[in-house]
């Protein structure tokens, strides 16, 4: 027999579910700490080469900060491309798989003229990149609107099958005809500048996918906010029956959404590979896709709260790789760290959406 | 090609249809509660790990697949707490349980790496197993195969003709009209979540204690996603999980034989079949209709005055 | 009071806000068929699931033959003999009959002899079930039947029955009357909850009379004539919708061959449809709810769509058209279900008035939405339909359901539709809320628009239609005039004659 019970409110509370994040953060940090602590860390010491070290510690701080736009650039905006989904009940979990086609798609179409010096092959390969992610997600938009196949599924399959695809295509098809037979593509960062994806500004991580990314989540918040689209996703989320009575095509807003997140998935890709990573190589995806749903859902899948979550899980992967630098601890404990956050998140959102009233409870248990 | 010996390898698909069989006949039991747990492949990497590392500190594989099933238990419980007490979203937190999942097995895995198995014998009954064909095809097993079809044939006694099942079915089809007529219904799933937690660690136990076996990270590789379209393939039906699971063994265990022969198809168009073929079903299941799908699956339940 | 099997004193359950019910107080005798009559809102619904239960009373005590009575979940209250068949039904469509009545027994015997003993008990009151259907596959009455035979296999000592006749057709409700009465002689005491006041005086022998949560008078129904009862019920005159007969216009909307396939596994297939509509005309169509209303309300709105000469606005072929291009065109609709289908009920009315506002009220410029024109319109439909809220920026879901309502109906009638088609405009509604409904339907058809009714609210289409028309397993009788008309022919349009005909167990087994 419980005294506290929930009660449903009318609508979210719009301040707590502001607050929870925050909440969530702190209350991660705490447990965070507990897990340190059992891996023998002290935890303060942990808590603060993560989050403190990377941005203001002097010797590292010059290193670290830039990265903190390196790391943050694919996850926002992935996660901008995501929320989109989420927000209309549709759940593409395979951004992974179109990260790694956009990449694919984006290298292939800036390899095909090696060793072109034209202006022009850059932007080409930005296009190639975003329509990679587009037709990878195109696969499981097409299959739900066209015989109701369940997108969950077959977006994360097409994960899979993607890996297999980096994998057939850094030792075949892309294969660096100069590399000694070793798998992985030419290095665009190295070997071909004008494929390659620059820092715009020295030593401050700012290449053209942060640039992307700030560009995306503009474009979303005005979306959300002022667009007919941006409120048909809304709809179609909380009340689809609603949204078929408004005139919303649910075949369109799939459409929409799989591909927006599909393309910016892609460019992420793009620019990934042909700047930070600068070649195709079987281990070129490091899981951006899975956690820019992490980051899609601490962002409250609001472009501007995305744009936050994803410096914040941007500085827990630096701080993680700090971590593992200083203390030795294993890179697998910010994954967790990570995981963490998204349950207290979870978690928390019931305060946003209901009551907690203590006291006798109404209905007999 | 020619070394490929059919025998063998209907026998060696009963072994890799077991991982998943166990795994989606859990979920199962979880989907006709309601719930919709999109942990599995969390749970199964846990189970994984746990069942690996405490077999090989014990040295019994029996106590690795006891500790790991206990182990996907607790795992759900999280999943349970935050769904069926706090009221999220099942879609998002079960994709918060495998990517949990995935970063605790690594975790604890890494000591383990490289390390060998304690090894399960065979069964070998006696008699049965001299059968020409039959015999080294159904009676050579280690004993989980023969435990996962009697878990498939214990659930299907349960759900068919137990007060127990009937009640469970109850609460998965309509939970507001369960709770009126007075069950239990937050009880009810927490019970089959840790069922399906449970047997998702037995199932990743069984990949690393006995079919690779090994611990490698991330070595599940997808199959607790392949479970969750198998439930979907199965109508929610225990005999078609058993279908779906060992269509799928036998469509990893024929790409593998394939790589193994030498194949002139490359080895990552053989690896990416399964998850092809798992596509390629579930959009035949889908032209078909949905039909079997618990009517609350998934949905938030709260009892409200 | 001794005599009494059930005794009620001083009951209280507050709610955040509201008192449900305030001190309520009265008492049932064997054998007596006992009337809890109450506007939606008066607390009857809290009432029962304290009687079954489900909710625990702040305040006060029921008495079971003398004994303190506190259940403190269904089972309980089974066991001290209270049996309940709920409103909104509590049964599993994926289930069959059997299982569905062994989920509501707390001992249930083993499934071959169950099947037995619910086919005899269904022929011994009339009420025949083939214990091996399927329920998703039932119509309302015969689900019905279902939850009054679980009741009945446990010997209940008192019947509990929330709106029991909502759902049936006259003829259906004859039998269902039968089979009370029947219980009743049998010495079962019967709790008899409804606002339809004809039927109360025609079977219930006592009446207790609820209003915001209070007992507000008892009486023998049978000496009150239904007005009084009415203005008991209300506290208030009513006011009844008035309205000046017009000769009907041009045809605005013809359907002609609309058949369409059910939206789902349950749903019903709408075969062959016709009728036209008038300039200046209200057509009612009567009929239980699972006939096939919801489909042709999605066939007129637009969300469905049919081949293109099905629906004809005007003489234009629409059948093709989405229900944004029908709006454009003046064909607007108002669903059923409020909350989720005619509104989101998270979202605020401003948002909830841009939901169908958009093409008529343009207010959107090229896909950009001008909230500031939203909210004007949503302020305009708060005032001329007099919606009790806080503001515009309120959640649908705050509203209660007769306030929410209105700003339904209020916000497709503002758009001036040429055409209006609205699915169970007061289901749910408080009474004063009703009448401003209708009383909007009717000045909506006085300026010239033709509106579609349907409802399963026959006294409400006799006071609004001018035409009468029945939906039944998705097949439309042909409209006929309103004046003149009795419930009983609506009954026969209905296709009452049809579950007569099954209600005798002998030829249904034919």
């Amino acid at each position: 027999m419980s005294l506290i019970r929930l009660e449903k409110r009318p609508a979210p509370s719009r301040l707590l579910s502001g607050l929870t994040p925050i909440l969530a953060v702190i209350a991660t940090m705490f447990a965070g700490g507990i897990m340190f602590a059992a891996l023998g860390f002290s935890p303060f010491e942990a808590i603060r080469i993560i989050f403190w070290d990377p941005l203001f510690d002097p010797q590292f701080g010059p290193y670290s900060r830039p990265q903190l736009l390196v790391k943050a650039g694919p996850l926002i905006l992935i996660a901008t491309g995501l929320a989109l989904g989420f927000r209309a009940g549709i759940w593409n979990i395979g951004a992974e798989g179109q990260y790694i086609m956009g990449a694919i798609v984006g290298a292939g179409a800036g390899l095909a003229f090696y060793p072109s010096e034209s202006f022009l092959i850059f932007p080409f390969m930005v296009l190639a990149g975003a329509f990679g992610g587009w037709a990878w997600a195109m696969i499981p938009a097409i299959l739900k609107t066209r015989f109701g196949t369940n997108e969950i599924l077959v977006s994360l399959m097409l994960v899979y099958v993607a890996e297999n695809i980096l994998a057939s295509v850094s030792s075949g098809l892309l294969r660096n005809p100069d590399g000694m037979g070793f798998p992985g593509s030419r290095n665009l960062r190295r070997d071909f500048p004008a494929a390659s994806n620059t820092e715009i500004f020295a030593d401050t991580g700012m290449h053209w996918g942060v640039v992307a990314a700030f560009i995306a989540v503009i474009l979303a918040y005005v979306l959300m906010s002022r667009h007919k689209m941006g409120f048909s996703i809304r709809l179609a989320g909380e009340a689809p029956r609603a949204a078929r009575f408004a005139g919303v095509s649910p075949a369109r807003l799939i459409i929409f959404c799989l591909g927006t997140a599909g393309a910016l998935a892609g460019l992420a890709g793009l620019f990934e590979v042909s700047g930070p990573a600068g070649q195709i190589s079987i281990d070129f995806n490091t899981g951006y896709g899975f956690t820019a749903i992490i980051v899609a859902f601490l962002g409250r899948l609001h472009p501007v709260g995305i744009l936050l979550a994803g410096l914040l899980m941007a500085l827990t992967y630096i701080g993680g790789e700090l971590a593992q630098l200083m203390l030795g601890m294993p890179a697998a404990a910010i994954q967790l760290f990570q995981g963490m956050l998204l349950f207290f998140l979870l978690a928390m959102d019931v305060f946003a959406n209901y009551r907690v009233r203590i006291g006798t409870p109404e209905i007999a248990k | 090609m020619d070394s490929i010996n059919p025998i063998l390898l209907i026998a060696s698909l009963m072994v890799a249809s077991t991982p998943i069989l166990l795994a989606a006949l859990g979920e199962m039991v979880v989907e006709k509660a309601g719930v919709l747990n999109l942990g599995v492949e969390g749970m199964m990497i846990t189970g994984a790990v746990v069942g690996f590392a405490i077999g090989v500190n014990t040295g019994s594989s029996w106590a690795g697949f006891a500790i790991a099933a206990i182990a996907g238990a607790g795992l759900s419980m999280i999943f349970a707490i935050i769904t069926q007490m706090l009221l999220s979203n099942q879609v998002a937190t079960g994709l918060g349980l495998t990517l949990f999942g995935l970063g605790l097995s690594s975790l604890i895995g890494k000591p383990y790496v490289g390390m060998k198995a304690p090894g399960f014998a065979k069964l070998d009954i006696p008699v049965l197993s001299d059968i020409p064909v039959l015999g080294p095809i159904l009676f050579r097993h280690d004993p989980m195969v023969y435990l996962s079809l009697a878990a498939i044939l214990g659930v299907w006694y349960l759900l068919t003709y137990t007060r127990a099942g009937l009640v469970l079915r109850a609460v998965g089809e309509n939970h507001n009209a369960a709770h009126a007529l007075g069950y239990k219904v937050v009880r009810v799933r927490f019970m089959a979540i840790a069922f399906g937690g449970a047997m998702a660690g037995l199932g990743g136990a069984y990949v690393s204690l006995v079919r690779v076996p090994q611990w490698v990270e991330g070595m599940t590789a997808g199959a607790g996603w392949i479970a969750l379209a198998i439930v979907v393939f199965a109508s929610w039906r225990p005999w078609r999980i058993l279908l779906g699971a060992y269509l799928f063994g036998g469509i990893t265990v024929l790409q593998l034989n394939l790589q193994a022969a030498g194949s002139t198809v490359p080895v990552e168009y053989l690896s990416m079949s399964p998850y092809l073929v798992t596509i390629l079903v579930l959009v035949i299941i889908s032209v078909r209709g949905n039909h079997g799908a618990p009517g609350s699956l998934g949905r938030v339940f709260h009892a409200s005055h | 009071m001794t005599d009494a099997y059930l005794a009620i004193d001083g009951l209280t359950k507050a709610y955040p806000g509201v008192v449900a019910n305030d001190d309520v107080s009265f008492a049932i005798a064997p054998g007596q068929i006992h009337a809890l009559l109450g506007e939606n809102g008066a607390g009857k619904s809290t009432l029962v699931k304290m009687i079954y239960g489900l909710v625990k009373p702040d305040k006060g005590q029921m008495r079971v033959n003398g004994t303190p009575f506190e259940p403190a979940n269904p089972h309980a209250a089974r066991g001290a003999g209270v049996a309940m068949v709920f409103q909104h039904f509590s049964l599993f469509d994926a289930l069959d009959v059997s299982e569905n009545i062994a989920l509501g027994m707390d001992n249930p015997p083993p499934m071959r002899e169950l099947a037995q003993r619910i086919t005899d008990v269904s022929e011994a009151y009339g009420l025949p079930l083939d214990p091996t259907r399927r329920v998703g596959d039932l119509s309302a009455g015969e689900r019905q039947r279902v939850e009054i035979i679980r009741c009945l296999l446990q010997n209940p000592k008192l019947l509990v029955m929330d709106e029991p006749t909502s759902v049936l057709t006259p003829q259906e409700v004859e039998i269902l009357f039968k089979t009370l009465n029947k219980l009743s002689d049998e010495g079962t005491a019967i709790l008899y909850i409804s606002h339809k006041l004809e039927e109360i005086r025609a079977l219930c022998d006592h009446a207790t009379v609820l209003r915001l949560g209070k007992v507000v008078g008892e009486c023998n129904p049978r000496e009150k004539s239904a007005r009084e009862l009415a203005e008991m019920m209300v506290g208030q005159t009513l006011h009844t919708p008035s309205r000046d007969y017009a000769e009907p216009g041009d045809v605005l909307l013809t359907v002609e061959g609309l058949t369409l396939a059910p939206a789902n596994e349950f749903g019903t297939r709408l075969r062959d449809v016709a009728f036209e509509l008038r300039a200046g005309e209200v057509l009612g169509i009567a009929g239980v709810a699972g006939n096939g209303q919801d489909e042709l309300l999605a066939a007129l709105s637009g969300e469905r769509t049919t081949k293109p000469d099905a629906v004809r606005l005007k003489g234009i072929p629409i059948g093709r058209h989405g229900p944004n291009a029908r709006r454009a065109a003046g064909l607007l609709a108002a669903p059923e279900e409020r909350l989720g289908h005619a509104a989101a009920p998270e979202m605020s009315l401003t948002e909830n008035a841009l939901l169908t506002g958009d093409i008529r009220e343009q207010l959107t410029t090229n896909g950009f939405v001008a909230w500031s024109k939203a909210r004007d319109f949503a302020g305009k439909v708060i005032e001329a339909f007099d919606v009790r809220t806080p503001g515009t920026e309120t959640a649908a879901g705050a509203l209660s359901g007769g306030n929410l309502q209105k700003f339904v109906i209020g916000r497709e009638i503002l758009q001036r539709p040429e055409v209006l088609v609205v699915n169970q405009p007061t289901w749910g509604v408080d009474a004063s809320a009703a009448a401003a409904i209708r009383q909007a339907l009717l000045d909506l058809a006085a300026q010239g628009a033709g509106v579609v009714c349907i409802s399963q609210d026959l006294d409400e289409l006799m006071e609004i239609s001018d035409r009468i028309s029945a939906l039944t397993e998705g097949r439309m009788a042909p409209p006929r005039p309103a004046k003149g008309i009795t419930i009983e022919e609506i009954g026969l349009m209905m296709g009452g004659a049809h579950d007569m005909h099954e209600a005798h167990p002998e030829e249904a087994n034919a």
